[in-house]
């Protein structure tokens, strides 16, 4: 049993940031703002802030097929010291999560490294090539916890509506990536007088908004529960806005990337700036702060893309395109609550609660009976980040070398503790 | 003097004093080019690597013979055709290359911020030759030294930039280049071969080519690349030469001094009409040609000069 006092909790259920305190006993929240029970082990937050941990929707870890890049046990690790209690890992891996028997692999391995929670996405088509229904119903059974072929398309409409269509009738979460691949094939930046400068092929922010009216219209035919992975240019959120009111089962997220830099960081080719979709401009960046301030954007995930050093120097054109951050999610997050753009329960809402409620997980709250899944954080600690320090595999973060703000001090997964800070 | 670079990466990096100097001293390697003994020692000693990622015969062509002429020796290696097909990546042949201590690298590639990433790796001075659709400073450059040799100064201008603007490196150094000596551009191209965010550029923007040519002193026209004549670009080559082909016709817009420009390799018939494209008394681009070498010169030269000043007191304590 512990009991938190002199905390600051953080309750994005209620949207409150107050002084209290908390007690965890087997491996729940037992009681919050009570006195401490006989025989707890007092903790003593120091005024600092105690939130629920953050559930990552979208992580990608190189297992099975690219070990080298980021293991279960160095994710996890990277996930815990960046307040990450929950790892919602995706099927883009080498081969593809797309059957039962890899996705029961994957479970036992990273149930046996790593240090917090972590659910599995499989794939929706089989080696995500937009073809063929991979078996949604055994999937589930065996944990699958929604259905994604990440950033490949489905290009084919019927097959895309068949297998939304039978997702539907298992209640199974489909989680897509707006992008019509036509106008965006080749592309690696957003269209616009630095792109064009630059001289680097670019895509308009227009094939986010017709890939999104696109799958619209089929949420609308098949009535299948949907998230949009990435939603990244103020053009998309009138059709995001449209299609919530007129009550599709639509949810949407954004990356902390896109949150937090623009188009003009790519500066001189840096390719730790390149990310899939590429980086808007400062307008987009803006009107993503705002919608997630509204809740039209209802999640914030790292996208975590690990990316060795050989396929990151390259030329920008050929690089490959993702950044690590696991470790850098919340100290970015904080330049959002820095500059007063948003305070910490709407952003623990969209990093933690909204993707917990989105996959019915329990997690994601501070509330009786949830998971004592729990984050202390000091939100005005600053560093200098070193991406050599990162507990990732891959150093591939565009925060290399950048003042930030905000440090987990202490994670915890289901009342014990899984990272301290040294 | 005042030009310190270290790589010649892009006209973006000079300033209008850095372009003077260059021009300044291409004059005098022009006259150095048109003797019979076209030797000077400025490279002498000096070793020079021309690394090209993408075929080109001109701009190889000239660089070796600037060179040559400079009394560097000089290396060229087509590297398309050997080691990158065996799978080595961009960076590990420069690093090969680089163990061999060239002083010059002159680089051409096909993406864009090829050559930068090079220049962050090696410590010789590096020399873009044309990267992706980025850009291409020496073509920059010689234009420059074209437009003032003809008519007597490279300030207030208003000059013409006709064709494939979308994927030319060349209209990007150009635009870069003239905008930097204050001259007044236009852009004249199909909305298709227009780059994105154009109207950001600081260019006045023409559909219409006869509206574009209006008054201009000076017409650069643009290689079209045949893989973009097929229907997905423009609807077809003659239809693209009956709207954006210069002829006499549309010259007569310009100014009557007006002077013809034109990067090469030409298609006759399909961006310029060949009569006109032959045309002593319009057309510059043999003396393009002829700048282009010195203009090279000139870049190799002071690159080298910085260079030798950096290694300092190192250079003459070499036992030979």
């Amino acid at each position: 049993m512990i009991h938190f006092t002199n905390a600051r909790l953080i309750d994005p259920e209620t949207l409150t940031d107050s002084p209290g305190s908390l007690t965890v006993e087997n491996g729940l929240i037992h009681a919050i703002n009570a006195p401490a029970p006989a025989g707890a082990q007092i903790f003593d937050c120091q005024s600092l802030p105690l939130a629920p941990g953050i559930v990552d929707l979208g992580v990608q870890i190189g297992e099975p097929g690219e070990r080298h890049k980021e293991s279960f046990r160095s994710a996890g690790l990277a996930a815990a010291a960046g307040g990450i209690t929950t790892i919602i890992a995706r099927p883009d891996t080498n081969p593809a999560i797309d059957s039962p028997e890899l996705l029961e692999f994957v479970t036992r391995r990273a149930r046996e490294a790593s240090p917090v929670r972590m659910h599995h996405m499989a794939a929706l088509t089989k080696g995500r090539q937009g073809q063929q229904m991979v078996e949604i119903g055994f999937l589930l059974d065996a944990g699958a916890i929604a259905f994604t072929d990440g950033d490949h398309v489905t290009q084919n409409t019927k097959t895309l509506s068949r297998c939304m269509t039978y997702a539907r009738s298992l209640n199974a979460l489909i989680i897509a990536h707006p992008q019509d691949p036509g106008l965006s094939a080749g592309a690696s930046a957003t269209t616009s007088k630095f792109a064009s400068l630059r001289g680097i092929p670019a895509v308009s922010p227009m094939a986010e908004r017709m890939a999104f009216d696109r799958d619209m219209a089929l949420v609308e035919m098949t009535g299948v529960k949907y998230h949009a992975d990435q939603i990244t240019c103020a053009r998309t959120l009138p059709a995001l806005q449209r299609a919530k009111a007129n009550g599709l089962d639509v949810t949407a997220g954004t990356s902390i990337h896109h949150l937090t830099l623009n188009e003009l960081d790519v500066g001189d080719y840096r390719t730790f700036f390149k990310l899939t979709p590429p980086l808007r401009s400062e307008d987009d960046r803006l009107a993503m702060v705002q919608a997630v301030a509204d809740g039209l954007i209802d999640t914030i995930s790292s996208y975590h893309t690990p990316a060795d050093e050989e396929s990151k120097r390259l030329p920008f054109e050929e690089a490959a395109s993702g950044a690590v951050g696991l470790q850098t999610l919340l100290p970015a997050a904080m330049r959002l609550y820095h500059a007063g753009h948003l305070d910490l329960p709407t952003l623990f809402r969209a990093l933690s609660l909204n993707p917990a409620k989105r996959l019915n997980l329990p997690q994601g709250r501070l509330a009786v009976g949830a998971p004592a899944d729990l984050i202390l954080f000091d939100p005005d600690a600053p560093f200098l980040l070193d991406r050599f320090k990162l507990h990732s595999k891959s150093k591939n973060t565009p925060f290399d070398g950048q003042r930030m703000e905000g440090k987990v001090l202490g994670t915890w997964v289901a009342g014990t503790r899984v990272y301290a800070e040294s | 003097m005042t030009f310190r670079a270290r790589h010649l990466l892009g006209i973006e990096h000079l300033s209008p004093q850095d372009i003077v100097t260059v021009l300044d001293l291409a004059d005098r390697y022009v006259d150095l080019n048109r003797r019979t003994m076209k030797q000077s020692d400025a490279l002498r000693g000096m070793t020079q690597i021309n690394m090209f990622f993408e075929a080109s015969t001109r701009t190889l062509a000239s660089f070796e013979l600037a060179g040559k002429r400079l009394g560097a020796d000089v290396m060229n290696m087509g590297v398309s055709q050997s080691s990158v097909k065996k799978g080595e990546t961009l960076l590990d042949t420069a690093m090969t290359l680089n163990a061999m201590h060239p002083d010059l690298l002159v680089v051409r590639h096909p993406s864009s911020g090829a050559v930068n990433l090079l220049a962050e790796k090696v410590n010789c001075a590096v020399l873009n030759a044309g990267d992706g659709r980025h850009e291409h400073p020496t073509q920059a450059l010689l234009d420059a030294l074209t437009i003032r040799r003809a008519k007597g100064r490279i300030q207030r201008l208003t000059v013409a930039i006709c064709g494939d603007i979308a994927h030319s490196r060349v209209a990007r150094s150009n635009l870069i280049l003239l905008g930097k000596m204050e001259n007044r551009i236009r852009l004249i191209a199909p909305p298709t071969l227009m780059p994105n965010g154009v109207n950001e550029f600081g260019c006045e923007v023409f559909d219409d080519m006869a509206k574009g040519l209006e008054g201009c002193d000076v017409v650069m026209m643009l290689r079209l690349q045949k893989e973009r004549m097929d229907g997905a670009f423009i609807p077809s080559e003659r239809e693209y030469y009956h709207r954006y082909g210069l002829d006499a016709e549309k010259l007569a817009h310009a100014k009557p001094d007006a002077i013809v420009m034109h990067p090469g390799p030409m298609n006759r018939g399909v961006e310029i009409d060949g009569t006109l494209a032959d045309d002593i008394n319009r057309s510059v681009i043999q003396e393009q040609v002829e700048m282009g070498v010195a203009v090279r010169m000139a870049c190799m030269d002071l690159l080298a000069r910085n260079l030798k000043a950096e290694r300092g007191a190192k250079a003459s304590e070499v036992i030979v």
